[in-house]
C-alpha cells in the first residue's frame, strides 16, 4: 500500500496520531496509551499485515522517551516507523507488544536494561546485557559515570 | 516448591549451565537449561558478557570513526558492517559513489560471506565431533583471508569502506589473485558435500531437528540463511539491493523444511552462489575514482536513517538519529544474530541436549554480534 493510503487508514483508526513523512519511511507517532491497540490494528489488519519488525529501539528526547518500532509487510511489502511517545520521563513505561511480534520479547528486555522504559505484561522482564546489580540506565542521556565514560 | 519442580511424568526439572565457556557456543554466550532427564523444557539465553556499549560509544564519535567500530560486531562480516555505515551516510546526504566503488565492495562481500561460511562449516563439523572439516574449512578460508590481508591490510577488521567510497584502490594483482582462488575453491566445495551432506551420522542429527515453521520465522525476525531455510525470503540483496547486486544474477536460496539441515544446506548453496556473483563481476571492474568527494568533517541533516544490508548471518541494519551535528544523537545496531537467538528457546524445547549443540551451530550465532 502506498504512504498516502496508509496515512489516510491510520487517522482514521486513530486521530490522535502524529504523521511524518521521513527520509525513508512514514513515521507514526502515537501516544503510549493508545499504542498497544494501534499495533494489534496494523499487525491484524488485512489491509496492513505488518508481520515482521526488523528492528526495535528507544530514543531519550530527555523530557520524553520513544520506542521505535520498524515494521514490514512481507506480503503486502510496505513498511513504516512507529513510534510509542512515553511522557513520562521519570517513570516510562508503555505496554508489551511481545505476543504480537515475537523478537520483541529480548529486544524489549533490552530497552528496559538500557533505557529504564517498563513494559507492561511482559512475561520476564529483566536485565538483559548488563548485571542485575547495576545501577542506572546507560543509553538515557542524563546517564552519568565519571570512571568509564570520556566526554568530549 | 518441590512440587512444583516436578514434572507431570514424575521426574525432577533441574537446571544445567551451558556456557559461558562451553566450546560449542563459540564466544561467552551463557544458556541456563531447564532439563527433565535429558529432554530440553526451556532455553533461557543469558547474554552480555562481551557488551562493549558499542551503541553510547558511536554517540560520541563522528561518521566516520563509526565504521571502525562495526567490525568488531560481527567480525566475520566485517565488510558487509562497514558497508552498512557508509551506505547510509552516503544516502542521507545523497552521494552519488562510482561504479569502481559498488563493484569492489560487491565483491569483496561475497569474498567475506564466503571466508564466513566456510569457517561455519567448518565448525559445525566440529561441534558434531568431525574435526577433518574445521582443517578443510580453514585451509580454505586462509586464501581469503590472504586475498584480505593484501587488499586491505588486515585480515579480519578491514575497514576498507568508508563514507563515500574506499580508503585505497585495489592492488594490480588482485583480479588474478581472486580468479585463481575461485578455480581452486570450486574444485574443494564439492568436497565440502561428500564429507558432511551427504553423511549419516550428521544427516541423521541434523534432519528434523530444531524445526522453524514460516510464520515464525517472521515473527521472531530470524533472517539471513536461517530465515531462507524456513522460507523468509528476507535477502536484502535482493528485496532491496544496494552497491551492485542489481547488476548480477543470482538465486535466493529458499527452502521449506526449516529444520537444521535446511539450514546447513542453503548455507553451502549460498557459497556457491556468491562463487557466481563475483565471476560475474571480477572481470567488469569498471575504472573511476574510489573516493566520492567527501567535505571533511561530515554532518548528517536532521532527521533519522535506516540502512539495512545483508551480512553473512543475515540482515544488519544501522539506525540512526540525527540531530545535524557532527556525532549522532542515537545509533541503533540492529544485529542479526540478536534475533536469531531469540528463536532458540522456541525450536529447541523437547530436543536433547546433544540436538541444541546442533540446532546452535545450524543458527551460525556470533557473540559479540549479540552482546554489541
Amino acid at each position: 500500500m502506498e504512504n498516502e493510503k496508509l496515512r489516510q487508514l491510520i487517522s482514521s483508526w486513530e486521530p490522535s496520531v502524529e504523521l511524518i513523512d521521513g527520509p525513508q519511511y512514514l513515521e507514526v507517532v502515537v501516544p503510549s496509551a493508545q499504542f498497544r491497540a494501534l499495533a494489534e490494528k496494523l499487525r491484524f489488519d488485512n489491509q496492513t499485515q505488518f508481520d515482521y519488525m526488523f528492528n526495535m529501539t528507544c530514543v531519550d528526547w530527555n523530557d520524553h522517551f520513544q520506542t521505535i518500532y520498524h515494521l514490514e509487510s512481507t506480503k503486502l511489502n510496505h513498511a513504516l516507523v512507529l513510534k510509542a511517545k512515553i511522557a513520562d520521563h521519570n517513570q516510562p513505561e508503555v505496554d508489551t507488544i511481545c505476543d504480537i511480534w515475537r523478537t520483541a520479547e529480548l529486544h524489549e528486555r533490552e530497552v528496559f536494561d538500557l533505557f529504564g522504559v517498563k513494559f507492561n505484561q511482559h512475561p520476564d522482564l529483566r536485565r538483559l546485557l548488563l548485571t542485575d546489580e547495576w545501577v542506572g540506565h546507560p543509553l538515557r542521556k542524563d546517564y552519568v559515570d565519571e570512571v568509564n565514560m570520556v566526554l568530549r | 516448591m518441590q512440587a512444583e519442580l516436578i514434572s507431570k511424568e514424575g521426574t525432577q526439572e533441574y537446571f544445567v549451565n551451558m556456557g559461558p565457556q562451553h566450546p560449542s557456543t563459540h564466544g561467552v554466550l551463557r544458556l541456563l537449561l531447564t532439563l527433565d532427564g535429558e529432554i530440553i523444557r526451556k532455553v533461557e539465553p543469558h547474554i552480555g558478557y562481551v557488551h562493549r556499549s558499542i551503541e553510547k560509544m558511536a554517540e560520541f564519535d563522528t561518521y566516520k570513526q563509526i565504521v571502525h567500530l562495526t567490525d568488531r560486531l560481527d567480525y566475520l562480516s566485517a565488510h558487509m558492517n562497514n558497508e552498512a555505515v557508509a551506505l547510509l551516510v552516503e544516502n542521507a546526504l545523497q552521494i552519488e559513489v562510482s561504479d569502481r566503488v559498488k563493484v569492489i565492495r560487491t565483491i569483496m562481500n561475497e569474498l567475506t560471506r564466503l571466508g564466513s561460511h566456510q569457517l561455519w562449516w567448518g565448525v559445525i563439523g566440529m561441534d558434531m565431533g568431525a574435526i577433518t572439516t574445521f582443517l578443510y574449512a580453514f585451509r580454505d578460508r586462509e586464501l581469503i583471508n590472504d586475498i584480505m590481508e593484501e587488499t586491505t591490510g588486515a585480515r579480519l577488521t578491514m575497514n576498507y569502506n568508508t563514507p563515500g567510497g574506499l580508503m585505497f584502490d585495489l592492488h594490480h594483482n588482485f583480479q588474478k589473485q581472486v580468479k585463481d582462488y575461485l578455480k581452486f575453491f570450486k574444485t574443494k566445495l564439492p568436497e565440502y558435500d561428500q564429507l558432511l551432506s551427504g553423511n549419516v551420522i550428521f544427516t541423521e542429527r541434523t534432519k528434523g531437528v530444531g524445526k522453524l515453521s514460516l510464520a515464525d520465522a517472521i515473527s521472531y525476525g530470524v533472517t539471513g540463511p536461517s530465515g531462507r531455510a524456513s522460507g523468509f525470503s528476507c535477502d536484502v540483496r535482493k528485496t532491496q539491493p544496494y552497491s551492485a547486486y542489481d547488476r548480477v544474477k543470482f538465486n535466493e536460496i529458499l527452502m521449506v523444511e526449516g529444520d537444521s539441515f535446511a539450514r546447513y544446506q542453503s548455507r553451502v548453496n549460498e557459497m556457491w552462489e556468491s562463487i557466481s556473483i563475483i565471476e560475474q563481476l571480477i572481470d567488469n571492474i569498471p575504472e573511476g575514482p574510489i573516493m566520492a568527494p567527501m567535505k571533511a568533517v561530515v554532518k548528517l541533516p536532521k532527521g533519522e536513517f535506516y540502512q539495512r544490508v545483508e551480512t553473512a548471518r543475515g540482515e544488519f541494519g544501522v539506525y540512526v538519529v540525527s540531530d545535524g551535528n557532527k556525532t549522532p544523537y542515537r545509533v541503533k545496531f540492529r544485529s542479526p544474530g540478536f534475533s536469531n537467538l531469540s528463536v532458540l528457546d522456541h525450536i529447541s524445547r523437547g530436543h536433547k541436549i546433544a540436538d541444541l549443540v546442533a540446532i546452535m551451530s545450524t543458527l551460525d550465532l556470533v557473540i559479540p554480534d549479540i552482546d554489541r
